[in-house]
């Protein structure tokens, strides 16, 4: 069965949050949710979810039962102690023998000498990763995941991932949002929304294949070419024709074709 | 400095609730205190029972007014009195008797003072004065059914909104609208803990109140549970219909305290109702505390019979539903579009078009 969302839109008043969306997330894959503040992340995980409704397009998710979702916040209960957390979610979803599921997800998570602490006492991170493994208790059809990386250090970050593709590989299609380019890198598709639209959409490879052009990194900021800064360099975007000769020409990485289909849809 | 008073001002501007309550709150206390919050009495309602009860009418002090006159004798007077029909009951006959409700603390003791000035009637022998149900005119008899009241209150609108506020700010209301649950089973769940806690509460009140202050209590436990079950159905709605309207628990305590203070001031609790100008009257009979407080001294103090006291029941039952009816289509509002109406849905996938 496939779950997934195709051409929905949903405002917000009269103010667009989705234009014609599409996204199939597959069983036991990552579908990466890529954007910008404010670019409709959160509403089109929202509607996958089914916390609102799309305004138009086709909506398919499993039952409630079979979906497990974390709002932006972790959705972790402060005043209750890790394993009380992972207890209320195993009833909620009707987990049988939930206390050997809670024992096993608390070990993957590294949670399980703070199985006694508040939800206020843990680290983003460990807050995160709890708020992950209640909505995986179920072994879900559908994981949707809106935002659990944000604001947390490199190493927490590792791990949550490590939870997201251990959730695919026991068979959930799992959708999670970021606002860091590079973590769609890990996921087996990426959809890259600009503005509510969406701006670029296919596996990493067809993402970086798809990029038109060349890509040039220049040591300063060259005048009438589309660039970027990287870091202490510039990446320039050259659309057609040949790059100026002795420029260093660079394979595009995700972050390359993410700012090259901006610039193709701000400059037609 | 300035930089702070002028961000503390811009930000005031914008919290309008707040602005609203400095402004209203003030109001409101002035016209409780203006109008209402009076302790004198200055009429006692009153039934005249027994042969010449329509001639006897005119030879009472001028505070006793005469709400009704029908023949009978001491019997039919207590009887009125525990229904609570009139605040004093005058029997007419060769041993005239003058009964005042001690349930109704201040028309009793406005009445004392009354007779106490008075002569007896001309030719007539003085007729005998007695405080029924509460004799010693003690203020706790009267007080702890009310406080009961307010503590039903207390629990069921502030803290049961805090409750649900918490969630919503948590950011975890949310989250249960897309788990598997009905949204009146969310409801249930979040209400029934606070039911409970309610129920304890005022079984302990009323425990100490009985076992410690001597308060009888003279009435069927069954007809005070209904009155208090009604009660708490009211103010449980009005706590779930607090949350829903509030962002975050600052926002649930001011509107809280909002229902709270006016139940406080003008429901009977502290004020007689029948000291209020009859402009502001009107308030009190809004107020479902003032129901739950004429149902809790009925049953506690006068052994008043259901059948006395199902008009109070009756408006605590219309106003239940409307706020409870309120409250749960906010809630469901509140846990989502997608989820409104939702059943447990079969295994099939919803498909939305």
């Amino acid at each position: 069965m496939s779950w997934g969302v195709w051409e929905i839109s949903a405002r917000y008043g009269d103010r667009p949050a989705l234009e014609g969306v599409t996204l199939e997330p597959r069983p036991g894959s990552i579908a990466a949710v890529v954007g910008a503040d404010g670019a409709g992340k959160t509403t089109l995980l929202r509607v996958l979810a089914g916390a609102r409704d799309a305004d138009a397009g086709e909506v398919r998710r499993p039952a409630p039962e079979r979906l497990g979702f974390v709002s932006q916040g972790s959705g972790v209960y402060e005043d209750l102690t890790v394993a009380e957390n992972l207890a209320f979610a195993a009833r909620a979803y009707g987990v049988e023998g939930h206390d050997d599921r809670a024992a096993e997800l608390l070990a993957t998570t590294g949670l399980a000498e703070a199985r006694e602490r508040l939800g206020s006492q843990l680290s983003g991170g460990m807050r995160q990763k709890l708020g992950v493994a209640m909505a995986m208790v179920h072994r879900p059809d559908l994981l949707v995941l809106d935002e659990p990386t944000t604001g947390l250090d490199p190493v927490s970050r590792v791990e949550l991932w490590t939870m997201v593709a251990a959730a695919a590989a026991e068979g959930a299609a799992v959708v999670v949002s970021t606002a860091y380019l590079e973590e769609a890198e890990r996921a087996t598709h990426v959809l890259v929304l600009d503005e509510g639209r969406p701006l670029v959409s296919g596996s990493p490879e067809e993402v970086l294949s798809s990029v038109p052009g060349v890509v040039l990194e220049v040591p300063t900021r060259p005048e009438d070419v589309p660039s970027w800064r990287r870091g202490r360099t510039w990446r320039a975007w050259i659309r057609e024709g040949d790059p100026p000769r002795g420029a260093l020409r660079v394979a595009p990485d995700i972050d390359d074709a993410v700012m090259v289909a901006a610039l193709s849809r701000a400059r037609p | 400095m300035w930089a702070i008073a002028v961000k503390e001002f811009r930000q005031l501007r914008r919290d309008r609730r707040t602005v609203g309550l400095m402004v209203m709150a003030p109001l409101l206390l002035l016209i409780v205190f203006g109008f209402a919050a009076r302790f004198d009495v200055e009429e006692v309602s009153t039934i005249v029972v027994g042969e010449g009860s329509e001639a006897a009418r005119g030879r009472l002090p001028e505070l006793f007014e005469v709400v009704e006159t029908m023949p009978g004798g001491r019997a039919e007077a207590v009887e009125g009195l525990r229904e609570g029909r009139a605040a004093a009951a005058v029997v007419v006959g060769p041993e005239p008797e003058i009964l005042l409700d001690g349930a109704e603390l201040f028309s009793a003791q406005a009445a004392l003072r009354s007779l106490a000035g008075a002569g007896g009637p001309p030719g007539g022998p003085r007729p005998r004065v007695e405080v029924l149900f509460n004799p010693g005119l003690e203020t706790s008899a009267v007080m702890i059914p009310a406080i009961a009241g307010m503590i039903l209150v207390f629990v069921g609108t502030l803290i049961t909104s805090l409750g649900v506020v918490r969630e919503r700010q948590a950011g975890t209301l949310e989250q249960l609208a897309v788990m598997p649950f009905r949204p009146w089973e969310v409801f249930l769940g979040k209400v029934s803990p606070y039911f409970v806690v309610a129920v304890f509460d005022l079984v302990l009140v009323l425990g100490v109140g009985v076992l410690l202050f001597d308060v009888p209590f003279e009435g069927s436990i069954g007809t005070f549970l209904i009155g208090s079950l009604l009660f708490l159905f009211v103010t449980l709605g009005m706590g779930i219909l607090v949350s829903s309207v509030s962002q975050n628990q600052g926002q649930a305590i001011q509107l809280a305290m909002m229902l709270l203070l006016p139940q406080v001031l003008l429901s009977g609790m502290i004020f007689p109702i029948e000291s209020m100008a009859v402009g502001v009257r009107w308030i009190a009979y809004i107020l479902p505390l003032t129901y739950f407080i004429e149902i809790a001294r009925g049953v506690m103090l006068r052994a008043a019979p259901l059948d006395a006291l199902w008009p109070y029941l009756g408006l605590l039952a219309a106003l239940g539903l409307v706020v409870f009816g309120l409250a749960v289509l906010r809630f469901r509002r509140d846990l989502g579009p997608a989820r409104a109406g939702a059943r447990r849905p079969a295994p099939a996938p919803e498909a939305a078009r």
